[in-house]
């Protein structure tokens, strides 16, 4: 594999989120879901930013959403990604109710690129260690 | 307890903003202003007993520099809008008696090798200390500065309410206008809707016309009470209402509603405050880093309904000679964004120039009552 040169996740606390990491190491994607409200969220933290309980738990995701809406990317703030422009930089709303920032593959961008799109979930194992979810339209 | 009209904005300074101020720090740009808005109060250093900056600089530091002990001295961390907070709360350190004279200043020297790539280059691009940009966005490709927000936000924004780039560039095309009234302004050329439209996007849907460019500068006021204002040589703009700081979330993906502002809870509190509602408002100043922000913060204060702005642009002359002036120095887009918060409150000084009557040029025809987001 060539060497990645595009920054990898680089985690704050990484007793919190390593879970999600591990999750998509083996192409599954997870995420936090709370014990004492019942509802996702997403970044993982401490407590639920719905009703600060620190009860919460991880729980696999359907893995599909919607394209709540995107850019498309010509300046990139890091210059590993220039070789990749223009390029879909994608919020995406999940069908648990919470947003991710990702990236859309397989769809011509930029005209292919509709908000509102289903997505579902794909994985790139972009090193030996690391694997990042990203989005295609769903089938 | 509300502190409508019990205190006052005597007076301002502004330095021109400038792409650089060479070898000039920022603490020299900001002693400038101080002691450009303390003369044009008509006081001396020693009646400044508050003073309020932004968290770029230590405030205490800032005023040992300056020669002032104040009784009351804060930094606001509220980002952009840190200029238009430090009117709330240099408002109620003088309704309350804790200060009588606060001296409130932002600004920047950038340095000439600042660029946004460099300045940026932090969390956003995966380096600095480790936090939610670094795990969560840098993997994904991050677009330069705050771009790539407001680039998805627009085009959400679009999607929603069918606004269209004309009716974008019309807001930017009116700044213009103004900005070439403004002499401390950065853009002295027009631009047309044309001009905007075939800017390059500096990623789509967001053209570079509709973006602001980091600058340096600074700029002060001086807040003191309704009744001392009335002794001093400017005509006293009362503080009527004030609202906020509505915080918004870091990345814009934690946002509810991505096309809704704080605006929507600032507004309300701030013209309830002063008695007033926005149909009576004369003229607005609003923070405006992207065409974007400042039309659906207008929305969200009830300048229009919202999803409306667009028309409201299409139909509406937002130029100082026009029915309802906007950003009538120019705004950030057009007058440029000095840095350290300076440019949002360029918003606030124009305000307050407008209601003194010490607009010139640019002087709007109804200029009694204006609502300012920072």
């Amino acid at each position: 594999m060539a060497e990645y040169e595009k920054p990898l996740p680089r985690q704050a606390d990484p007793a919190l989120t390593q879970p999600f990491w591990d999750a998509a190491k083996r192409h599954e994607l997870i995420l936090p879901r709370c014990f004492q409200c019942s509802r996702h969220f997403w970044y993982p933290r401490q407590a639920c930013p719905h009703c600060l309980s620190p009860d919460w738990e991880w729980t696999k995701a359907s893995g599909r959403g919607r394209l709540h809406t995107y850019t498309i990317v010509r300046q990139p703030q890091n210059p590993a990604f220039n070789d990749d422009v223009p390029y879909a930089y994608a919020m995406v709303q999940l069908n648990e109710g919470v947003r991710m920032i990702s990236n859309l593959v397989d769809v011509e961008v930029p005209d292919g690129v509709r908000i509102d799109m289903e997505l579902e979930v794909t994985f790139e194992d972009v090193t030996e260690e690391w694997t990042l979810p990203r989005f295609r339209p769903a089938s | 307890m509300s502190i409508r009209g019990k205190a006052a904005i005597v007076g301002f300074s502004e330095l021109p903003t400038l792409r650089q101020y060479g070898e000039r720090s920022t603490t020299g740009l900001l002693a400038e202003v101080a002691r450009g808005a303390i003369r044009d109060a008509g006081m001396r250093k020693d009646d400044i007993d508050g003073v309020i900056n932004r968290e770029d600089v230590n405030s205490l530091e800032l005023c040992e520099a300056l020669g002032i002990t104040p009784r009351y001295t804060s930094s606001m961390t509220v980002h952009g809008a840190s200029g238009a907070a430090s009117i709330l709360t240099a408002a109620m350190a003088v309704a309350s008696g804790v200060a009588s004279n606060v001296l409130c200043m932002l600004g920047q020297s950038r340095p000439a090798s600042a660029t946004r790539l460099e300045a940026g280059a932090g969390a956003r691009g995966g380096g600095g200390p480790a936090n939610i940009l670094t795990e969560w966005e840098a993997p994904f490709g991050t677009v330069v500065a705050a771009n790539g927000g407001y680039g998805m936000i627009k085009a959400r924004h679009m999607h929603e309410f069918g606004t269209t780039q004309e009716q974008f560039a019309k807001c930017a095309v009116d700044q213009r206008f103004n900005a070439l009234k403004n002499e401390n302004g950065l853009w002295k050329d027009p631009i047309t809707i044309d001009d905007v439209l075939n800017s390059r996007f500096v990623n789509d849907p967001l053209h570079l016309l509709e973006c602001v460019m980091p600058c340096s500068g600074a700029n002060a006021v001086i807040v003191t009470s309704a009744e001392r204002a009335r002794a001093l040589p400017n005509p006293p703009v009362y503080i009527l209402g004030v609202g906020g700081p509505a915080t918004s979330h870091s990345v814009v993906w934690q946002n509810e509603s991505i096309t809704t502002t704080p605006v929507v809870q600032s507004a309300p509190v701030a013209l309830q405050m002063a008695e007033y509602s926005a149909r009576d408002i004369e003229f607005a100043q609003f923070y405006d880093c992207y065409t974007i922000l400042a039309m659906m913060c207008l929305e969200d204060a009830g300048i229009c309904a919202k999803g409306e702005i667009g028309a409201f642009y299409e139909s509406t002359d937002t130029t100082y000679a026009g029915e309802f002036p906007i950003n009538t120095d120019g705004g950030q887009i057009s007058a440029g964004q000095p840095g350290g918060g300076a440019g949002g409150f360029r918003h606030v000084v124009e305000a307050t120039r407008q209601v003194m009557g010490r607009a010139g040029e640019r002087q709007v025809k109804k200029g009694d009552l204006c609502l300012v987001n920072g």
